[in-house]
């Protein structure tokens, strides 16, 4: 059973449909928010080739995410960061049996729509990419395809949830290949739910429904949420991720699974560490195997990495005003 | 008399299939203990398992790695019931082959003589509620939830079709292995895991 906290039953994403078995529906919340607890304990990687998505596969991931450019990338190319070409999104899903997902601008309709026509099987709306539309998000209800978001705190996660955002994952900070900005947002995110959840049970409504306008959501999805003391939807730690032992930790501190951006495919030993990088987080409640995982990579080969606190671009905060 | 049901925990919807087999066991009465297993060890103390949806690659290729393959594959052998689910029916098959990339070459327990094909729906936008029925194990109407489901083409002697959807076969058994195409886990209807709870019961009295 799924918690289906904030679901809008009369989404235009909802598409009901008559077979030779009788009827059918696509795109409810069930399909949608399943499909994220299909991934869970599992490892999404970054990918811009088929070479790369294959790897990917091999290593065990569960899913690949396609960009133009892996987000350490974007940081150095600067301009204005698109979704990928679709002509290599299509050339991955027809190589790999996994499921592929791939980011479109925050707020871009338009760039969502393509990739729901290219028929990816997850969209990202993503700050990574540059933002189209710094107010609004897409409202998600209007998709039969699931979109991941990221988020800082649980306000963001819940604004985006409900926008119909079918999976949440932490923002941390893009490319950097420093994982101390995504340890940040996940201990706020639990420190929000455990405070909401004592809110809860301590019967005080008054309370959650200040909760609620200081979240900037609705008073049912904060009641939801307190009594389920969890977040609705799949969470996944991001940004930043660059060895086993990172992904461990993450997985840890709660987390259901892992994305990895540039930690994989910017470092010299890609190979070998998308697969340690994945049984880390299979295996991340053991010491043993997780030393075993970090042991398969080389320190010299991760990817340099930078100070989050220098940084002239956060990309974390794109979007997350609103 | 107590049961120990196992899912298996490498990767997947764990958590949903412990909540509905305990949901399960209650509304029987049946006395049991649920939990996530991942090692051979723990694996050999059940007396039923149930592998749950997730990416057939991914827990194909860890369960390898610290050997529960095998002993998956001694204990069903040896006669002990289980629950593939989508990922996991896929697991049980003896080979499998995806819609658009072909034949894999994925590890697999080689159990159910079915012809297997993955994502036999296409993608997650074409993924799928529906009504279907598994009337010879007594759950006649059962929402399916299909999510980049695979399906059976074809099966070999001795494995029983229990469920079609569009003359795809989305549900098999053979002796104490089942494997379902749809996600039971995902709904609030228990049916199917109490079916596979009495089949536990049944076995270990």
């Amino acid at each position: 059973m799924l918690p289906l906290s904030g679901e809008r039953t009369d989404a235009k994403g909802i598409i009901k449909d008559k077979s030779d078995s009788g009827n059918i529906l696509r795109g409810t919340s069930t399909l949608k928010r399943g499909f994220a607890h299909m991934l869970k304990n599992g490892v999404v990687m970054d990918v811009t080739t088929v070479e790369q998505a294959q790897i990917a596969e091999d290593a065990g991931a569960v899913s690949v995410m396609v960009l133009d450019k892996l987000p350490s990338d974007v940081r150095k190319a600067g301009g204005v960061a698109r979704t990928a070409s679709i002509r290599i999104i299509e050339d991955i899903m027809d190589s790999v049996t996994i499921p592929v997902m791939a980011k479109c601008r925050i707020g871009h309709v338009y760039e969502a729509k393509v990739l729901e026509e290219t028929n990816v099987d997850m969209i990202d709306e993503s700050e990574v990419l540059t933002p189209a539309d710094e107010n609004h998000h897409i409202w998600k209800w209007d998709f039969t395809t699931p979109f991941v978001n990221g988020a800082r705190s649980l306000s963001e996660a819940l604004r985006r949830i409900e926008e119909g955002a079918a999976m949440i994952r932490t923002k941390g900070e893009p490319g950097t290949g420093n994982v101390a900005e995504a340890i940040t947002h996940i201990k706020k995110v639990n420190d929000e739910l455990r405070s909401i959840k004592a809110i809860y049970d301590s019967g005080d409504n008054q309370d959650l429904v200040r909760m609620a306008r200081e979240f900037k959501v609705s008073y049912d999805i904060v009641e939801e949420t307190a009594k389920l003391g969890r977040l609705p939807v799949v969470n996944f730690a991001a940004g930043g991720i660059a060895t086993p032992a990172d992904a461990a930790y993450l997985m840890s501190l709660g987390c259901d699974g892992i994305f990895v951006g540039s930690g994989i495919f910017n470092a010299n030993d890609a190979k070998e560490r998308a697969r340690a990088i994945v049984l880390a987080t299979t295996f991340w409640n053991e010491s043993e195997k997780v030393k075993e995982a970090q042991k398969m990579i080389d320190e010299r080969q991760s990817m340099l990495g930078l100070d989050v606190k220098t940084l002239e671009l956060r990309m974390q905060e794109r979007g997350s005003s609103a | 008399m107590s049961l120990t049901i196992g899912v298996l925990a490498i990767q997947g919807d764990v958590h949903e299939n412990i909540t509905s087999t305990k949901t399960a066991l209650k509304e029987l009465g049946v006395e049991g203990t649920v939990v996530g297993v991942k090692t051979a060890e723990d694996i050999s103390k059940l007396d039923g398992l149930i592998i749950p949806g997730g990416e057939s690659t991914t827990i194909g290729q860890l369960s390898l790695v610290n050997s529960s393959l095998k002993i998956i594959k001694e204990k069903i052998e040896r006669g002990i019931p289980v629950l593939g689910i989508c990922a996991g029916m896929i697991m049980l098959s003896k080979t499998a082959n995806d819609r658009v990339v072909g034949k894999t070459d994925q590890p697999l327990l080689d159990l159910l003589d079915i012809k297997l094909e993955r994502n036999s729906f296409g993608r997650q936008k074409e993924s799928f509620e529906a009504d279907i029925s598994m009337n010879s194990i007594n759950i006649p109407k059962f929402n399916g939830v299909f999510i980049r489901a695979p399906s059976v083409s074809d099966v070999g002697s001795g494995v029983e079709v229990l469920a079609k959807f569009n003359e795809k076969i989305v549900a098999v058994k053979k002796g104490n292995i089942i494997g379902v195409a749809f996600h039971p886990e995902l709904t609030e209807d228990v049916s199917l895991h109490k079916y596979f709870v009495n089949l536990i019961k049944k076995l270990k009295n």
